[in-house]
């Protein structure tokens, strides 16, 4: 008899639920970055325009931002997927105390929650993804192209998150984790302009941030330019990332679910 | 309903076995070196005030708290190296109602089923079955949030039972509900104990432990202080009947002394005080003889409450 991989046994949990609880999902998600695309694409994007001829990197701003917000929507649904759903599972309706009581166990509960933020990740960018090619500012098959930074990014982000909140004893961190670095990385990734525009000493900062890498790789492939980092480096330290935030999230998850 | 794969067992071999079993976290000792057995269709209970090491004691049994020293055996399987398969066995109602609250009941059980890879089918015609044991048919289709404590613990009730258990854990499965639900409760676990599930449960509460448990064992800081049947508990340890006296506000002090002199053990507590006797009638008689004038009496059998309190001096809930 095959049995089903425990992380797959998690993976199908977390659809159920989401089954059910998908709408409450779906202004952050999928409304939210499309109406900073009309407000910022269309509306300052006009003023951006008036005041370059030769548009950034060659293009409009609209066509500029799209690629970086396809990202930048990954990042945040990667951070959402490893904050407030982690602490309601261990803290709040301690969900994920019921799953550990069963075959699932402590590693097959972390590798089925980070698959699920997998596809959370895949899932919003994929619907990102053709509405840019909708909205006619980007070529369609590069745009979906675009989708593979951005699920790395978003994955790094999940993993690394998750890290942060199991560490963590009070939910009262996670709003201080969004404001001092989910939101910054959003803000000063290049998603809204090139972060050469930016003081030189911030730039390592830029480099250090997973979105930074996602934004770089998704413009070049959108816009056919050379990114700033050289995309197996970028690929190989999200990578990196993902598998670290994973090993730090294991120890606090021991500790607090089968202590 | 109970069956094991596997395993040639006789009714009554030992299912599960510690040895000097220890839990510390840090330098604090919560479970303190406890030997006990537990036997294939028994009910047994750890009976202590909180503190006292029953839920670590659980966690352990139930392979999702590593031990300390000691050795641990639960259906032949060693906990610490064959966690999941030994818990793909057990059926676990936890201290918490942590169902998932945005979920339907029915929801909850089949997502708890796939769990332990059980098949659809399967899990559908044991829902039906559990749905129609806690009494729940009609709420399948009820959101868990909108559900009230005790429809929650039978929901959790039903969801320990979904994987058909060997041995079927309740920590504390009637905290915190009223008195109608406990005995609702009290009803269907009952009725798995004739079915010869085997049954281990926790409690604080005497009375559910002498309704449900064919063995107990009393634990006080971690360490067990008494063990056998509720009824060889309350024979060994204390005169089958208790007289409660209680007197007018700032009297008992005064008449303690003359309390003491009633019988061999008397126990003067803050509101009242227990006189431990053979005879209850004589007690009271003798009450009245020595001009004694308490607002009121009890007559009353002894109960594991009066064995709790023989043994470590205080009451099982302070």
């Amino acid at each position: 008899m095959t049995t089903t991989p425990l992380s797959l046994r998690v993976f199908e949990a977390e659809a159920r639920i989401y089954r059910r609880t998908w709408r409450s999902s779906v202004f952050s998600s999928f409304l939210s970055p499309i109406l900073y695309l009309l407000a910022m694409g269309l509306g300052l994007g006009a003023l951006i325009d008036a005041n370059l001829p030769d548009g950034l990197d060659g293009v409009r701003y609209l066509e500029f931002l799209a690629p970086g917000l396809l990202v930048a929507t990954a990042m945040q649904t990667g951070a959402g997927e490893g904050s407030w759903k982690v602490m309601a599972g261990i803290k709040w309706q301690q969900t994920w105390k019921a799953r550990i009581a069963t075959p699932i166990g402590t590693r097959g509960l972390l590798q089925g929650h980070m698959l699920w933020s997998s596809f959370r990740v895949l899932m919003v960018s994929v619907i990102f993804a053709i509405v840019i090619t909708a909205f006619r500012v980007g070529p369609v098959l590069e745009s979906l192209l675009a989708v593979g930074p951005a699920l790395l990014v978003g994955i790094a982000m999940a993993s690394l998150t998750t890290a942060f909140t199991t560490h963590l004893e009070e939910p009262t961190g996670l709003p201080l984790y969004f404001r001092f670095v989910v939101i910054p990385m959003f803000l000063f990734s290049g998603a809204f302009f090139p972060i050469e525009e930016l003081p030189n000493w911030t730039q390592p900062i830029a480099f250090v941030m997973p979105m930074y890498h996602g934004v770089e790789m998704a413009r070049g492939i959108v816009l056919g330019l050379e990114p700033a980092v050289a995309p197996w480096v970028s690929i190989a330290y999200l990578t990196a990332l993902t598998v670290i935030g994973m090993a730090l999230a294991m120890r606090p998850m021991r500790k607090r679910l089968t202590p | 309903m109970s069956h094991l794969a596997g395993n040639v067992c006789r009714m009554g071999d030992i299912l599960i076995r510690g040895n000097a079993l220890e839990k510390k976290f840090g330098d604090f000792v919560a479970v303190d070196r406890i030997d006990f057995e537990v036997h294939e269709g028994e009910s047994f209970g750890f009976l202590g005030p909180n503190g006292a090491g029953k839920t670590s004691t659980m966690r352990m049994i139930g392979a999702v708290s590593p031990i300390t020293s000691g050795s641990l055996s639960v259906l032949g399987l060693d906990p610490t190296t064959d966690g999941p398969r030994l818990r793909s066995r057990l059926g676990v109602v936890p201290q918490e109602n942590n169902l998932d609250e945005e979920l339907t009941v029915e929801d909850n059980l089949l997502m708890y089923g796939r769990y332990f890879d059980l098949d659809r089918a399967t899990i559908r015609e044991r829902i039906d079955e559990l749905l129609d044991f806690v009494q729940l048919e009609d709420k399948r289709d009820s959101r868990v949030s909108a559900l009230s404590g005790g429809m929650k613990r039978r929901a959790v009730i039903a969801r320990g039972l979904i994987n058909d258990p060997d041995v079927y854990i309740l920590d504390e499965p009637t905290t915190g509900l009223d008195p109608q639900a406990r005995h609702v409760l009290w009803d269907r676990l009952y009725r798995l104990k004739q079915r010869g599930v085997t049954l281990i449960i926790t409690t604080h509460y005497m009375d559910e432990a002498e309704q449900l448990c064919d063995r107990l064992v009393v634990m006080d800081k971690g360490a067990i202080v008494a063990e056998g049947s509720p009824k060889a508990l309350i024979e060994t340890y204390t005169p089958k009947d208790v007289v409660e006296l209680r007197f007018a506000v700032g009297v008992l002090e005064e008449v303690a002394p003359q309390i003491e002199e009633l019988s061999d053990r008397s126990e003067i507590l803050a509101d009242r005080a227990l006189v431990y006797t053979d005879d209850a009638e004589k007690t009271i008689h003798t009450v009245g003889q020595r001009g004694l004038e308490p607002e009121t009496v009890l007559a009353r059998r002894s109960t594991l409450e009066d064995v709790f309190l023989r043994l470590t001096g205080r009451s099982l809930i302070e």
